[in-house]
């Protein structure tokens, strides 16, 4: 039933001769406007500096003399140096976007299936005694006597005042609060950020970096992710229900499957952030933890930008991240199977 | 079943309320004791992890922004200083850079700002003249239209006769004008991608590489290919008799060079996530539309576009909000120049920053969220409202 629709629909929906020629000369210009700067970086690691300053030379071979020496001087005298950083890279950007992903999904399901009303009085109750905790902190008290006391104080005024103000907030109140945490510009937390895993012994740390990404990365994959959610059919949850699956298999069985083209675009997505996330990193780590966007960085030395170093390390870069998307690419494309199972 | 098959607009921007609680009840009396607990199993986790990683860097970054960091022996102390550092961006020493160097408008800019004042008041005489109104939409409305003249009057102010935009100015200008070009780009490009086409899947991946690129490994690309001399496009530039001619050198040019990178590197953003949501929509009223009749771009206005409205206004604010940022592309690109010509907000606020005024540095970063909180508010009720208007 659903492949006789599939067929029909394909035969019904394919452009027609011109306007398919119409779609492929847009589609070519704009691959050639993506694929340009990536052309140059490639040219340009083959590049000897003389070459580079020497003007436009477009084809390895015929303008002008290919040579690997950025290529060695990445590979075998860096060695650990690039190693170090590129391990680095892919371990905490895959764990940081996996587990941002876990927690922000969940999240985003329960804020479009279920009703949360938060008390507008235990919300403020709870950032003006952290506000106290904070100014204590800096007038010189004790961290630990700090919290205790700011835990007590928001437990006894819970007690006696936050109930008395019944107002609430909805599920999208909770929605905007999330997404507002990334407004601040990294500039700005940076410093505390830094003083947090300093105290806490975790600076240099790879743990640092995920946990910081996590943090960073979650507001945008419930956004993303509560989207994608609200075209899930309630129906076929409701059926689930009655056959008895409980509310985490539900989730797990029915509502994850079918969010999938939106689970893999969003992931994506949170792992390029973090992939590439260069000032939060900066501060964090120094040696250890080092990432790749400050190895990139790390190549504007004293005598000026390293152009064809620079370039090298780009495109090493680019590479997994582009096999990650070559992988992930078919699981968007099942988007399509939604509409077959829901007609 | 035949409504299952579309969710409609309204019940997509806000998650079915009615519907939903019915159904909840419903399950709750079925399943048993562990799904009860559901609601905080799933949502915990994540708020908890943004309390305690948020929250504070926030509480801590308002106190730095009230105070100053001084260097006394042996280390530094945090002074309190008040609203000294917001004082000096508005009106005080950082007033040019931050919101730029008046003019009075010319005739030009008297015309925009009328419009704009006209817009204005028609949209809140419509509102007057509506029913319900209340106190709370009232305020906010006045509020807004109040902050959207105070714009529109810095913006005419600083952008003619004369003046020269701050920082404020021009974070906006690359805001709007790149998230209007990116969307169209996205929109379009993931359109023609998700259309049965051969070789679509090499487009997909092809269109979605310039995301891929660290920002400040796009940054210097870019200050490769904008290189007047010595870039690829040289010979174009010498055709043109610009080979002399630097990007850096003119505001507008540097401030157009920065815009181009920010389009290059985020539009494929747009693409893919709007990708999804055409993929992910039903096929049958395409169907049904085309045996009836329907031409491509009736289809496209009033099913495809409809469908993926949901999604674009989650997109367009977190793109926003992410653009707002800019820090990386004019840093690199034009180092800010010329003067201050390309300066984003966030850069100010890192050139201070590195001058080791941490509170002046915070101050701008409120500043921005300030400004960016009450964009995203205004963007967030006048979106959703109109959603449910046009679909209700």
């Amino acid at each position: 039933m659903a492949g006789l629709r599939l067929t029909r629909s394909r035969s019904l929906l394919s452009p027609s001769p011109l306007g398919m020629a119409i779609s492929y000369l847009i589609l070519g210009a704009w691959t050639f406007v993506a694929l340009f700067p990536i052309y140059w970086l490639i040219v340009t690691s083959f590049k000897l500096p003389i070459q580079v300053f020497d003007g436009p030379d477009y084809l390895p071979g015929i303008d002008y003399q290919p040579s690997p020496h950025a290529w060695r001087y990445i590979f075998f005298d860096l060695r650990n140096d690039t190693l170090r950083p590129f391990v680095n890279t892919v371990v905490v950007a895959s764990t940081s976007s996996v587990v941002a992903l876990i927690l922000g999904a969940a999240a985003a399901y329960a804020l479009v299936r279920f009703e949360y009303r938060p008390r507008l009085g235990t919300i403020l109750l709870f950032i003006g005694s952290l506000a106290l905790v904070v100014l204590a902190v800096a007038a010189g008290v004790p961290q630990a006597v700090a919290l205790l006391a700011g835990l007590a104080v928001f437990l006894l005024l819970l007690q006696a005042i936050g109930r008395r103000f019944r107002r609430s907030l909805s599920n999208n109140d909770i929605a905007f609060w999330m997404i507002s945490q990334r407004i601040l510009p990294p500039v700005a937390v940076v410093l505390p950020v830094y003083v947090m895993f300093q105290r806490l012994g975790l600076l240099d740390t790879r743990l640092a970096l995920v946990i910081t990404y996590v943090a960073v990365n979650l507001p945008i994959v419930v956004w993303l992710m509560r989207d994608y959610f609200q075209t899930v059919p309630v129906e076929l949850e409701e059926s689930a229900a009655v056959d008895g699956a409980s509310r985490y298999r539900i989730f797990s069985s029915i509502v994850l499957p079918l969010a999938v083209p939106g689970l893999v675009a969003t992931f994506l997505f949170v792992l390029v952030l973090a992939w590439n996330e260069y000032l939060l990193a900066l501060f964090l780590s120094s040696a250890d933890a080092q990432t790749l966007p400050l190895t990139v960085a790390a190549q504007n030395a004293t005598r000026g930008p390293q152009w064809w170093y620079m370039s090298v390390l780009i495109l090493i870069m680019i590479t997994p991240v582009i096999l990650v998307a070559i992988l992930l690419e078919r699981y968007i494309a099942r988007g399509l199977l939604i509409g077959a199972i829901k007609g | 079943m035949k409504e299952a098959v579309r969710p409609e607009g309204p019940a997509r921007a806000e998650p079915g309320r009615g519907e939903a609680r019915v159904w909840t009840h419903r399950l709750t009396s079925l399943a048993g004791r562990s799904d009860a607990l559901a609601p905080i199993v799933f949502v915990w986790p994540a708020l908890l992890v943004l309390l305690f990683l948020s929250i504070f860097p926030l509480i801590v970054s308002l106190y730095l922004s009230l105070s100053r960091l001084q260097f006394v022996k042996g280390g530094f102390e945090i002074k309190f200083v008040g609203l000294a550092n917001f004082r000096k961006l508005l009106v005080g020493s950082q007033k040019t850079h931050f919101l730029g160097a008046f003019a009075g408008p010319s005739p030009f800019g008297w015309v925009i700002f009328g419009l704009v004042v006209l817009a204005v008041l028609v949209l809140l005489w419509r509102y007057l003249r509506r029913e319900g109104i209340s106190l709370a939409g009232l305020i906010g409305r006045v509020a807004g239209a109040a902050l959207v003249l105070a714009g529109a009057w810095l913006a005419v102010r600083t952008l003619t006769g004369g003046g020269r935009p701050g920082t404020l100015v021009v974070t906006l200008f690359y805001v709007f004008a790149g998230l209007t070009i990116q969307y169209a780009l996205g929109l379009g490009l993931a359109w023609l991608a998700a259309q049965r086409i051969p070789g679509r899947r090499f487009f997909r991946i092809v269109f979605l590489l310039p995301m891929m690129i660290t920002p400040v490994g796009v940054a210097y690309t870019f200050r490769m290919l904008t290189d007047t001399m010595q870039g690829p496009f040289a010979p174009i530039w010498r055709a043109l008799g610009l080979a002399a001619f630097s990007w850096v050198n003119d505001p507008w040019g540097a401030r157009a060079a920065v815009l181009v990178s920010d389009i290059w590197q985020w539009t494929p953003f747009m693409f893919i996530v709007l990708l999804a949501a055409l993929e992910s929509q039903s096929r049958e009223h395409v169907e049904a539309a085309m045996v009836d009749g329907a031409n491509g771009w009736q289809v496209f206005w009033h099913i495809t576009l409809p469908g993926v409205l949901p999604v674009s206004t989650t997109l367009i604010l977190i793109r926003m909000i992410e653009a707002f940022k800019i820090v990386d592309l004019p840093n690199v690109l034009t180092n800010g120049g010329p003067g201050t010509a390309t300066e984003s907000l966030t850069l100010h606020a890192f050139t201070i920053w590195r001058a080791l005024d941490v509170g002046g540095s915070a101050a701008v970063a409120y500043l921005l969220l300030l400004v960016v909180t009450v964009i995203a508010v205004a963007y967030v009720h006048f979106v959703r409202q109109r959603l449910s208007a046009a679909f209700g």
